[in-house]
């Protein structure tokens, strides 16, 4: 293969040794950077660089690299995942960058979401809140024939969008508030829409709407900052079905 | 942090206090048409002003008018400043870098608190103004009233005054082309089959209060100056 000439960035990235320290921006080069690769990728060429040299390499959170277990974080730019909608770090390309850019890379900032190291950032603020109603308790058994419980296709497509949620957290790093409203209410609004999920549905959202305050997340102000970063487009739909069943819950639970 | 596993208390709740600030600003918004759409008669004459501003202030369910508005009021703005300081305490560590593709937000958007703010400010002085103001007297037909024309066309001369009011009006313009549909998402009103309905409502309000609200001090300002 001929050799490709990649591309220069002048990167700035989030440098933190860990929680209650203070961090500072690293000024670093990125050469040899190709089109094709992904902004992960980039950044596995930056810390091999800085192993290479004898320095710490930069701690960022990934997983599957393929856009679909919410690992991977980033704020680019000012944009969580960075400046392409729909798209999680990891499927973003560098194609969408041109040689000389300047990138700062921050890490999701949030007093929920406190920083373990550089660019990573803890978001077990969000299993927790999970754990405080978003399942359903009684158990299901096994599979049962598709055709035994009766959802209409309408109410299975919504649900359905909205348990493409994949709990990155974007939507916190977006919010002017560092709400996890779009998170919670996708979360609620899953269950919320099919018939397994309605014997707790009060229960549910007074409780996981509780667990969201007590994890000190903001309010939602409605400007819609999260669904625009939310890479799979959660809608802000999601968000007045959870205040409309929060508010109906509220008048009536026992 | 734990699992708190309780159930939350409405008005303890940050969704809770939101459709309460939502609800307060409804009721707000009734009274901003109540308040525009009869004080157009400034436009016709001085009489008719004047009469109608008496039979408001003579008729006795105008105090129990004025404790609710002032509750609606407070309402609104004590819970929107707990909310925003809350917001606030959110993020402990800002940004160093703030979007400016689709994924940003709004500047009109995240100054909702500000713009309150000048809002609160606009009405202290516009009570000051007008309501605690100068007190004219006028007879018409042997009834002896308050002459708030006089008074009117009198703070409207003053071109500082008018600047300060166009200001006011354009910052409550954007408050209340948010605050129509952000209330009504709050409340949980979403529905892809009314969405652009309840847009196209919003502006229109905005535009309807603001744009009748604005045209009187220009009116007066433009024809009505001694
Ligand atoms: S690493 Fe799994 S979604 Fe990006």
């Amino acid at each position: 293969m001929a050799e490709q000439k990649g591309m220069t960035l002048n990167l700035k990235i989030w440098r933190q040794a860990g929680p209650k320290e203070k961090g500072e921006f690293l000024k670093i080069q990125a050469k040899n950077i190709i089109p094709d690769m992904s902004f992960l990728e980039m950044l596995d060429v930056v810390n091999e660089e800085l192993v290479r040299t004898g320095k710490e390499p930069v701690e960022f959170d990934h997983d599957c690299r393929e856009g679909i277990c919410g690992a991977c974080s980033l704020v680019i730019n000012g944009n969580p995942h960075g400046p392409e909608v729909a798209t999680t770090t990891c499927q973003l390309h560098m194609r969408k960058f041109k040689d000389g850019d300047s990138i700062v890379i921050e890490p999701f900032r949030a007093k929920s979401f406190p920083i373990v190291k550089d660019l990573v950032v803890d978001r077990s603020a969000f299993d927790r809140i999970q754990q405080a109603g978003g399942f359903i308790t009684a158990n299901t058994g096994a599979a049962q024939d598709a055709n035994c419980i009766p959802v209409p296709k309408k109410n299975a497509d919504l649900a359905f969008s909205s348990a493409t949620c994949i709990g990155c957290g974007a939507c916190v790093a977006a919010c002017k508030n560092a709400s996890a409203s779009l998170f919670t209410s996708a979360k609620v609004a899953h269950l919320a829409l099919l018939p397994q999920g309605q014997a707790e549905r009060e229960e549910r959202v007074l409780k996981m709407v509780a667990q969201m305050d007590a994890e000190g997340f903001g309010g939602c102000t409605n400007t819609g900052a999260c669904s625009a970063a939310c890479p799979v487009e959660i809608s802000l739909e999601n968000i007045a079905r959870m205040n409309r069943d929060f508010l109906a819950a509220s008048i009536k639970h026992r | 942090m734990q699992n708190v596993s309780r159930k939350m208390g409405w008005l303890t709740s940050s969704v809770g206090r939101k459709q309460l600030i939502g609800v307060t600003g409804l009721g707000l918004c009734g009274f901003l048409v109540a308040h525009m759409a009869p004080n157009m008669l400034i436009l016709f004459s001085a009489e008719m002003y004047n009469k109608y501003s008496h039979a408001l202030i003579s008729n006795p369910l105008i105090y129990a008018a004025e404790v609710g508005l002032l509750l609606l009021f407070l309402g609104h703005l004590v819970f929107a400043l707990r909310l925003s300081w809350m917001n606030w305490r959110a993020r402990d560590t800002r940004y160093a870098v703030m979007s400016n593709g689709p994924k940003r937000t709004a500047w009109a958007q995240r100054s909702l608190w500000a713009q309150g703010l000048v809002i609160l400010v606009f009405v202290i002085l516009h009570l000051i103004t007008f309501k605690y103001g100068t007190h004219y007297s006028v007879t018409y037909d042997g009834v002896e009233m308050r002459d708030l024309h006089k008074l009117v066309v009198e703070v409207f001369s003053e071109p500082a005054y008018v600047i300060w009011y166009v200001v006011a009006l354009f910052v409550l313009f954007f408050h209340l082309r948010h605050g129509l549909g952000s209330s009504l998402q709050t409340l949980g009103i979403n529905h892809p089959r009314y969405n652009c309905a309840i847009k196209v409502a919003s502006w229109a309000y905005a535009v309807i209060v603001v744009g009748g609200f604005l045209s009187q001090p220009i009116y007066v300002y433009l024809l009505q100056r001694g």
